[in-house]
């Protein structure tokens, strides 16, 4: 812990291709903030947003260049274990993708593949506790050992933060977790958010402005692969102090 | 400041809207402060039941204009710039009718004034009337081309209305004292003298929701509350 910052970001570019999708982002993630990316389509919040955990790595010809620092240790050092990496910074994705096993196992799957525990006694034990994390252990205690695509979108993506949850990690990455869910689910994962952070550091792209501005403590506006504005975000949603986040923000754009 | 359109075309429609209903009503406001003057200084007393009656208009612009608020805070969610200029608009629109409800008690005063003879040639009322509706205008004015600097200027010379009141209350306290007779009359005097300064207490809290609007500051109560 360094002054409550958990992540920094200095002047990042990044490419696809020849394409240059971000152009000298900075920006400091405090720990246990919840920070929101908001901007158009194609604003490159999404390509920040899996440059934390290195997951543009996989992308042929992308390219990246600046620098990530997590608790003050470089992300992109060369001898960066990825897998560890991304077990400390969880990913929550926009469709919810359960394993095609129960509901247990793709809870207990992480755990046993990181090799947390072998201990049986153990694992339900983790099990239980994140899925109460995930605000989802009421509604599936009873049925454990069911499949987990029998359960509805909104459970299906609470499963998968609970799978997130599993391996411990200290940040979460989350792009549109709710966009696919009706509003009840919606409102229960914006719930699990305000939640959660009490123990993790949150970073969440959405789409839904109204969503950032009920979540997030700060928030960033990406307009063109460049970080416009970034900010406190009842700041941001009352005064803005730059005309494009205005813009954007009160649906003046196009 | 130029304004974007905004991209639903329905939202643009109903901030025009308010706009033009926030605008007929300080028109409509300013009119009755300047008839209410009017009464007393033409000795017009059927101006006064003009001003009184129309006060009715004033209270229904308010409440159609309470009811276009929560209709956009409820169906457009608006933010920013937006939820500032609706913000301004519940309160501003308080502050118009309140302006109405004082050129009504002006215009009572005065209805009641012009029966009796003069107490006095009135020279610095009409002085104080004529800036106290400067302001009011200047106000409104700020408001509708979003102008900060002009709203800086009214809350400056709302000064100078309370300087006016000042002088115009010892004034007549020396008559007041010399003459147990002028009592009444100095004293409703001083009655519209206090009114025309509140007109002046109600444009410069318009002009504070202005630089609100403008700037997104709160400048009330000598706090500048930007953030936090």
């Amino acid at each position: 812990m360094r002054d409550g910052l958990k992540i920094e970001v200095s002047n990042m570019d990044f490419y696809y291709g020849t394409h240059k999708a971000l152009q000298d982002v900075n920006m400091k993630v405090r720990e246990n903030y919840v920070t929101a990316l908001i901007g158009p389509s194609g604003c490159g919040k999404s390509t920040f947003l899996r440059s934390l955990n290195r997951m543009n790595d996989l992308i042929p010809g992308s390219r990246f260049e600046g620098k990530v620092q997590l608790d003050g240790e470089d992300v992109y050092a060369s001898g960066m274990d990825v897998i560890q990496l991304r077990r400390r910074v969880g990913m929550i994705f926009q469709r919810s993708n359960p394993f095609p096993m129960s509901i247990y196992e793709n809870v207990a799957y992480g755990v046993r593949v990181n090799g947390l525990t072998r201990d049986r006694v153990k694992l339900d034990e983790i099990v239980e506790r994140t899925l109460r994390a995930a605000a989802l252990w009421e509604e599936v205690k009873d049925r454990m050992a069911k499949s987990a695509m029998g359960l509805s979108g909104g459970q299906q993506q609470r499963l998968c933060i609970a799978r997130a949850l599993a391996v411990e990690p200290e940040v979460l990455l989350m792009d549109e977790p709710a966009s696919a869910l009706d509003p009840i689910s919606t409102a229960k994962i914006e719930e699990l958010i305000y939640e959660l952070k009490q123990n993790y550091t949150i970073v969440i792209v959405t789409h839904n402005m109204q969503q950032a501005a009920r979540v997030s403590d700060e928030s960033g506006f990406f307009l063109n692969g460049r970080l416009i504005e970034f900010g406190e975000t009842r700041k941001l949603f009352t005064a803005p102090t730059n005309r494009e986040t205005e813009d954007y923000i009160t649906g003046r754009f196009g | 400041m130029s304004e974007r359109e905004h991209t639903s075309k329905q939202f643009e429609q109903q901030l025009r809207t308010l706009k033009d209903k926030l605008l007929l009503m300080g028109h409509h406001a300013e009119k009755m402060i300047a008839d209410s003057i009017q009464v007393l200084v033409d000795r017009r007393p059927s101006l006064a039941e003009d001003v009184i009656n129309s006060d009715d208009e004033l209270d229904q612009l308010e409440l159609g204009i309470d009811n276009l608020c929560y209709q956009i805070l409820a169906l457009e969610q608006p933010v920013a710039r937006d939820l500032r200029f609706i913000a301004t608009a519940l309160k501003i629109v308080r502050d118009i009718e309140r302006i109405g409800d004082i050129a009504v008690n002006i215009s009572e005063r005065a209805a009641e004034l012009i029966q009796e003879p003069e107490l006095k040639r009135l020279i610095d009322l009409p002085i104080m009337a004529e800036a106290a509706q400067k302001i009011l205008k200047e106000s409104l004015d700020a408001f509708v081309n979003s102008d900060a600097e002009l709203a800086e200027k009214v809350i400056r010379d709302d000064r100078f209305i309370d300087d006016c009141y000042e002088h115009i209350f010892r004034e007549l306290l020396t008559y007041m004292m010399e003459d147990t007779k002028y009592i009444s009359r100095a004293l409703k005097v001083i009655f519209i003298a206090k009114h025309l300064e509140r007109v002046g207490d109600h444009s410069s809290n318009i002009a504070e929701m202005v630089i609100f609007l403008v700037r997104g500051q709160d400048i009330r109560h000598g706090t500048r509350l930007d953030r936090g």
